[in-house]
């Protein structure tokens, strides 16, 4: 009897799709990492106006973000068509913010508290009236880094 | 002899790992937001402000037609820049206030030197927000461009630019040794051109 037998049959296996499943659930996993869930939607438009001098926001969890910008078309006939500022889930006006601003400082971490930066995520289309506004709010609140957030691209985009 | 339990089967997991993957790949913002970092000035109010020479400050007005004017000229966005380097290169102090390492025109009648140096820039209610940030943009451009012949001269085993050696000192993944190494080169350069940009508040109209 010999133990290295030759196998009958030339038909080839059927390839096993028992790791099928691993893969994917790998790549699963990687997704649900990066994943980074949008926590405000958004009811301005919001084409930020594009610039090629920026620098990298903070982690997340040092940054209050502000939106500004026209209503969306749906919020058009509620709200007008003048620009305004987004705050969480609602529109707000300019003496909100710094209400705002205090409570969202106080839900971080206390050793956070210091370094936030607010980021101002404006639609290219607003007037600066309403940015001043607003950045004389923050400094009431003592809230003095701010970024302008931008995508990244050449001033001449901004046309 | 315990009975043999019936396999479960597994056919179906691949589905559902499936139905998963593709709901967090629909969701999935990889984004890292990143724009212009400003400072405000603090709210209450300088009680003797410092007497600035008015050669020593660069206008920049945005009016409500979006038109840029510079040191009272009309200007295009695209001439920002290189005014701006110009007027902070320039370097005309005698004395004290002279600058060795500026390369500009030495003119009397412009900035002393990059420190004194100061951009004011002034936009009206109605200027549009997006011409702002061009404006910002290229006169923070202006600053690296100076900054990084600055570092590139004195620091060229570094071979990198003044913006690549600022953006590793802020990348998480750079180790602590080359961070402590890199931050004393930085800070030489922002001592050098010092970024000096006051918003004033707008006009009301």
């Amino acid at each position: 009897m010999s133990k290295f037998k030759k196998k009958k049959g030339g038909d080839l296996p059927a390839i096993s799709t028992a790791s099928l499943p691993d893969i994917v659930f790998m790549l699963l996993f990687f997704f649900m990492v990066a994943t980074v869930m949008r926590d405000n939607t958004l009811m301005v438009t919001n084409k930020l106006p594009a610039a090629d001098q920026v620098q990298k926001l903070d982690k997340k969890d040092r940054v209050i973000y502000i939106y500004a910008g026209k209503p969306s078309s749906r919020y058009q006939s509620k709200y007008g068509d003048q620009p305004k500022i987004q705050l969480n889930d609602k529109f707000s006006v300019i003496s909100d913010v710094g209400a705002y601003v205090l409570a969202e400082r106080a839900t971080k971490r206390e050793e956070l508290q210091n370094v936030l930066t607010t980021a101002l995520k404006v639609d290219g289309e607003t007037n600066m009236g309403l940015i001043s506004d607003i950045k004389q709010e923050l400094r009431k609140v003592n809230a003095l880094k701010i970024n302008y957030t931008t995508r990244i691209g050449d001033y001449t985009q901004n046309k | 002899m315990a009975r043999k339990s019936p396999e479960v089967n597994a056919g179906s997991m691949a589905d559902i790992a499936f139905l998963l993957l593709i709901f967090f790949l629909v969701t999935t913002t990889i984004e890292t937001d990143s724009g212009i970092n400003r400072k405000l000035p603090p709210m209450e109010e300088l009680i003797d402000p410092p007497v600035i020479k008015e050669r020593n400050i660069f206008t920049v007005v945005v009016n409500k037609n979006n038109m840029i004017l510079v040191e009272e000229k009309l200007m295009d966005l695209s001439e920002v820049r290189s005014a701006a380097v110009k007027f902070l290169d320039n370097g005309g102090g005698v004395g004290e206030e002279a600058c060795e390492y500026c390369e500009g025109d030495k003119d009397r009648s412009s900035s002393d030197n990059p420190e004194k140096a100061i951009i004011s820039l002034k936009n009206d209610r109605e200027t549009d927000y997006k011409v702002y940030i061009s404006v910002q943009n290229e006169l923070v451009a202006a600053y690296n461009q100076l900054r990084d012949r600055e570092f590139l001269k004195l620091y060229p085993n570094e071979r990198m630019s003044f913006v690549e050696a600022n953006k590793k000192y802020s990348d998480p993944r750079t180790s602590v040794k080359v961070k402590a190494d890199l931050k004393p080169k930085l800070d030489v350069i922002k001592k050098m051109f010092p970024q000096k940009l006051s918003e004033a508040e707008p006009n009301k109209s």
